[in-house]
């Protein structure tokens, strides 16, 4: 064995001295940045987020005004895309209702994110007995036709936002539960995890070590894939009438009342109908250009 | 007039890195009826050569640069797609390396084996089955009917590679291309499938282009030897100029890779360490009621210093033993005892301080390292984990870690992505060394590796073996590496203990049916490779 | 395969049962009643009204009644329109949504498969970025917004195609089955490019490709097989989504269809009614989707044969 200390200032330096590594995450960012679709998915999402957040501040006019004299007109240097059968300025409600539609979106993907992954990688990591149970839970409530029970719910408890978000939580949180666990399970039977196991880590610090970190891949993509799903969700219950109810709006809303009266104010469909379909374009894009990157299998569809 | 003339040529790829060359000007030549060989590790461009001729390389990424390959006086490389089509399959065939991928597991044997008939030589479906089944039978197998109606997944390794070869010559091709098909198959497998294929060659009289990169197995049956390096021909010659007279220095180096010889114990081993006592683990599918007996019943001791060859085929065992011995498979029944204490025992605080004394190596270099884990944080977690040095002096620990494995400095802060198989094995190697173990368990070590890096591992292997006055068991399935650096050898077939002695005894006077199979299986015999 | 069969089968009751119960107190459990919201009506003929249709029983009494009831098949009588039972609406516009889900269904596989495998087969070239384009946009543009602009095109602006309606006057099943259809031909395209991408890819092929077959043989005889098998486990959930999808499209198209019953159900809380659709429709889903696993499970023989006992 090398005496150590023979060569102890030029040890000290070792880590200063020596170049830097390029890791996976850095790797697949690079991929990621060559991915021009991905990319602009990126950028258009960022740009109605920032919108949606700064809307009480940035929106041309309040949310509550209305011209009943003027009623629809369609889009002109007043109103850049037109009013409402109210008079109210459509640029207006749709940034509103980005504002809710977005908020849905995120939290309740969010939701299922915290209850999926948990549920997932407990399964996953334990196995056995605890993941056979665990996972006929996940089974059996996949099995339930959750859109008629959606609806069942949204009618009879009365039309709250909180309990909206929560429904599409969960929903959403069984299908990220099962790739959750089965990501794990494949993990734990990797070398390195028994590598761990075999240098005498315990439990908890395998987990947060090696399982989880290369586990992340899939979980990041099909995050960004559920936002649209979610939001799509949102809007089909809000266009029946059982999601958002006014004075809120949400892109799905307003999306029905114009194609209520599309024949005479075709703007009033058309616009936020291009907000909805633009958003959800770009968090597919973006999901698709994150799953390449990572390089990652299987898909949400 | 060659079978086969290939002819400066020259292949390429267009990657994300930019273009590489895997072919620079490569020539041979295969004769009528004469079995070729092409011998070359990972990136010697053997395989792109053979793929290359019949157009079976995806063109955008792959160009063909240059060169000529006359097959019956045409050039393959200007055929067309649809005349490249009607050679392959019927003037020409190929057998692959992989028997459980390269068959289509939804269809039955006898639909794809009778597909080069119906394409090429128009058969109907009556005649072509029947034609089957005669090939069937010729490969050896023994209920060909039954066979024809059945699905890939249902045979072993061997069978499927049979099937494959039926399906190969069923056309009665004038050239056959192996490539590496026994690479993936056990021991005796392989014995019996490069009988299969030399007895055949010789009945059909067919040209056999055999690629490998393992010399010692096609040194019983090829005619002539091409050795392939980084996409260039180094050296050609038969079996016999090649390994007594090598000319260049790669073919040297790779004679020198083989593991020969008997290590020459020169202390006395004789104190145990290791204790196993009727040890059993069996594993139960969900799917079935019969458990699965991966270890059975099996006794036997590991003494201090010495390194113990575990041998095996695949199901025998051998890695669910060495992983039992750690506590990573589960144990149930029987005992192990460590320097006295009964393994089976332990939990929790006390088993985690005999983790520290003994350590496993993984097969896969690939798969046993964090990828998102430095060479650092890699080495670091053992040293941290178990108290061997202060978080001030990890650096100089670590690095002087590196120094023994052989590995530069300069890589501490890289990635496993960023290093080759046998680096990164260097990297699991000073993992399991780093709290200074008394056992170590190398699990396939070097089975991974290409037979060049191989050697330098085992060296590796038993030099650090000496300096950390360790303990091994070493398992594999490779006869040679274990005669190389074993000590005691133990067999084991089907989860019990066959035959345990002496690297001499084993050698020399083995005393069951299964270990002189496994004797007679080690390729290269028939030349009559050194032992000393 | 029996095996296999029953214990999924014996798994799929106690799913149907939950559901049965669940939805059964959640609507009793709703603020206010089937009748609330009529014109003011007399307390004793509320009363008797109430007793016709049990809502005087205790809730438990209730539920048995109509457990006992749907035994023997009944669905009861509906509120909202007396005279009527929820079977007799049911069935009448069970037809009428089975038809428009059929021909999304083949508009959907159709369209998708053939796009997917086109797709796959040369990837990242412009024959796969166009149908791919096409197909993240059918994922993006929601029945309730496609529906709505293809009546504008060609309803209102072009006049060529009818908007309202079933079998009502020629052409007018076409408009709502391709607004059905086209969302669920984006994912089956998408599913199949994936599935034909990964077979393609497979070792198998190569060998084919080796044995001189020409490349149509190679693609459908060995590829389809293994690269559409997502697709088919797929049927069960785009059943689901495509009833659920019938309540929008019937809604846009007028069209009297199972879909639409139920969300007029759900919004005049007629108990019954709401009941027995979502009994019924949950059935059917749940024997779909476990339809679509076995098919998908019998397409490959290794799992087949595990099903079966043997060894795999």
């Amino acid at each position: 064995m090398t005496a150590i200390d023979a060569s102890s200032s030029q040890d000290d330096n070792v880590l200063a001295v020596a170049e830097k590594g390029s890791s996976l995450w850095h790797d697949a960012w690079i991929r990621l940045s060559k991915n021009r679709m991905a990319l602009a998915g990126g950028l258009v999402l960022l740009f109605f987020i920032v919108i949606a957040l700064l809307t009480p501040w940035i929106a041309p006019y309040s949310y509550e005004t209305q011209d009943l004299d003027l009623g629809a007109t369609p889009p002109s240097a007043a109103h850049w895309l037109g009013t409402d059968v109210f008079g109210r300025d459509l640029l207006t409600q749709i940034m509103y209702g980005g504002r809710v539609s977005l908020a849905v979106g995120f939290i309740a993907t969010a939701v299922a994110l915290l209850i999926g992954v948990t549920w997932g990688a407990i399964a996953g990591y334990l196995g056995g007995r605890v993941d056979a149970v665990m996972m006929r839970i996940v089974d059996m409530l996949y099995a339930l036709p959750f859109m008629i029970f959606i609806v069942l719910l949204m009618v009879i408890f009365g039309r709250n936002v909180l309990l909206l978000f929560l429904a599409i939580g969960a929903v959403e949180w069984l299908t990220m539960a099962r790739i959750m666990r089965s990501q794990v399970q494949s993990l734990r039977q990797q070398e390195f995890v028994e590598a761990a196991i075999s240098l005498g880590l315990s439990t908890g610090a395998i987990i947060r070590r090696h399982v989880v970190p290369n586990a992340l891949g899939p979980i990041i993509v099909y995050t960004t894939l559920t936002i649209p799903s979610v939001m799509l969700l949102e809007a089909f219950l809000s266009f029946l009438g059982l999601g958002i109810q006014p004075p809120q709006t949400s892109w799905g809303l307003l999306i029905s009342y114009g194609a209520e009266t599309m024949e005479e104010y075709p703007w009033l469909l058309i616009f936020p109908g291009l907000a909805l379909t633009i958003t959800l374009f770009s968090l597919n894009f973006l999901g698709d250009g994150l799953r390449d990157a990572l390089d990652v299998r299987g898909s949400k569809d | 007039m060659s079978l086969l003339n290939v002819d400066n040529l020259q292949v390429s790829f267009t990657t994300r890195n930019g273009t590489q060359q895997a072919v620079r000007g490569v020539s041979f030549s295969v004769e009528e009826a004469q079995i070729t060989a092409v011998i070359g590790e990972s990136g010697s461009g053997k395989s792109v050569s053979c793929y290359a001729m019949l157009g079976l390389i995806p063109m955008p990424p792959g160009r063909i640069d240059g060169g000529r390959v006359i097959f019956d006086n045409k050039n393959l490389l200007e055929l067309s797609e649809s005349e490249l089509r009607a050679i392959r399959g019927k003037d020409i065939a190929m057998i692959f390396q992989d028997p459980m991928t390269c068959l289509n597991p939804f269809m039955t044997i006898g639909e794809q084996l009778i597909e080069p008939l119906l394409i090429h030589k128009n058969l109907n479906k009556t005649v072509a089955k029947a034609r089957a089944i005669e090939l069937l039978e010729e490969v050896g197998i023994r209920s060909p009917a039954k066979t024809f109606n059945s699905f890939p997944h249902e045979f072993s390794g061997g069978m499927r590679q049979r099937v494959m070869i039926a399906m190969a010559l069923i056309n009665e091709p004038r050239l056959l291309i192996a490539d590496e098909p026994t690479t993936a198959l056990d021991v005796t497998i392989q014995a019996q499938i490069l009988k299969l294929i030399a007895d055949l060659q010789k009945k059909r009289g067919i040209g056999v282009l055999f690629i490998s990169h393992d010399l010692a197995v096609v040194a019983d049956i090829a005619d002539q030897i091409v050795v392939m390096e980084q996409g260039v021909v180094v050296e050609r010659g038969t079996p016999k100029a090649i390994f007594e007279s090598p000319t260049h220095p790669y073919t040297r180096k790779l004679l020198d890779a083989i593991p020969t010889g008997q290590r020459q114990s020169t202390t006395d081993h004789s104190a145990p360490l290791i204790r196993v006592n009727n040890l059993k683990t069996w594993f139960y599918p969900s799917d079935s009621d019969t458990p699965v007996k991966a270890v059975d019943e099996v006794s036997l001791t590991i003494n201090r210093g010495e390194v113990l060859g575990l041998v095996g085929e695949s199901g025998s065992g051998k890695s669910t033993l060495g992983r039992s011995i750690l506590r990573l498979a589960p144990i149930t029944g029987g005992s192990i005892t460590f320097d006295g204490t009964d393994l089976t025992e332990l939990e929790g605080r006390g088993l985690k301080e005999f983790r520290r004394r003994m350590q496993m190596i993984f097969q896969d270099p690939f798969a046993s390292l964090n990828p998102r884990m430095t060479v650092y944080d890699t080495l670091a977690e053992p040293l941290l984990l178990h108290g061997i040095c202060s978080k001030r002096d990890l650096a100089k620990h670590i690095a002087s870690l590196m120094d023994d494995v052989g590995l530069a400095r300069g890589f501490i802060r890289k990635y496993p992505h960023e290093f080759s198989g046998g680096q990164r094995q260097r990297i699991a190697i000073g993992r399991a060394l780093a709290t200074k173990p008394e056992f170590v368990v190398a699990d396939e070590p070097v089975s991974a590796l290409d037979v060049t890096i191989q050697a330098q591992i085992l060296d590796l292997l038993q030099d650090l073996g000496r300096e950390y006055g360790l303990t091994m068991l070493f398992v594999s399935h490779d006869m040679a590496v274990i005669r190389h650096i074993a000590d005691r050898i133990a067999v084991m077939y089907r989860g019990k203990l066959v035959e345990t002695g002496t690297a001499e005894e084993i050698f020399e006077t083995p005393k069951q049916d299964y270990t002189r199979s496994l004797l007679a299986s080690i390729p290269g015999a028939a030349l009559g490779m050194p032992t000393a | 395969m029996l095996r296999f069969l029953l214990s999924r089968l014996l798994q799929a009751v106690p799913v149907i049962f939950i559901v049965i119960t669940a939805t059964f107190f959640l609507v009793r459990m709703a603020p206010g009643g089937p009748f609330d919201d009529e014109k003011v009506v007399l307390p004793e003929v509320k009363r008797a009204l109430e007793a016709q249709y049990k809502l005087d029983l205790p809730l438990h009494e209730q539920y048995f009644a109509y457990l006992t009831d749907l035994a023997s098949g009944d669905l009861g009588p509906s509120f909202k329109y007396p005279g009527r039972s929820v079977n007799e609406i049911l069935f009448s516009g069970l037809p009428v949504t089975a038809e428009l889900g059929l021909y999304a269904l083949i508009i959907a596989l159709v369209i998708g498969v053939t796009a997917g495998v086109i797709a796959a087969l040369k990837p990242n070239t412009k024959q796969d970025y166009i149908p791919m384009t096409l197909a993240m946009v059918g994922i993006c543009m929601p029945s309730f917004l496609l529906g709505p602009l293809l009546v504008l095109v060609f309803g209102i602006y072009l006049e060529v195609l009818p908007i309202s309606g079933w079998g009502a006057i020629p052409g007018d099943k076409i408009l709502p089955s391709i607004t059905l259809g086209s969302a669920y031909a984006a994912y089956v395209a998408r599913l199949s490019r994936a599935g034909m991408l990964e077979v393609l890819s497979q070792d198998y092929i190569r060998t084919a490709r080796a044995k001189g077959l020409p490349e149509r043989w190679v693609v459908i005889k060995h590829g389809l097989r293994g690269g559409l098998i997502p697709v088919v486990a797929f049927l069960g959930p785009a059943f689901a989504g495509l009833l659920a999808g019938s309540f929008v499209v019937e809604t846009i198209f007028q069209i009297p269809g199972l879909g639409r019953f139920y969300v007029q159900a759900a919004f005049n809380r007629d108990y019954t009614m709401i009941l027995g659709t979502t009994v019924f429709l949950s059935t059917l889903i749940v024997l779909f989707n476990l339809a679509s696993d076995v098919a998908a499970a019998w397409l490959n023989p290794r799992l087949r044969a595990q099903f079966q006992g043997g060894q795999s």
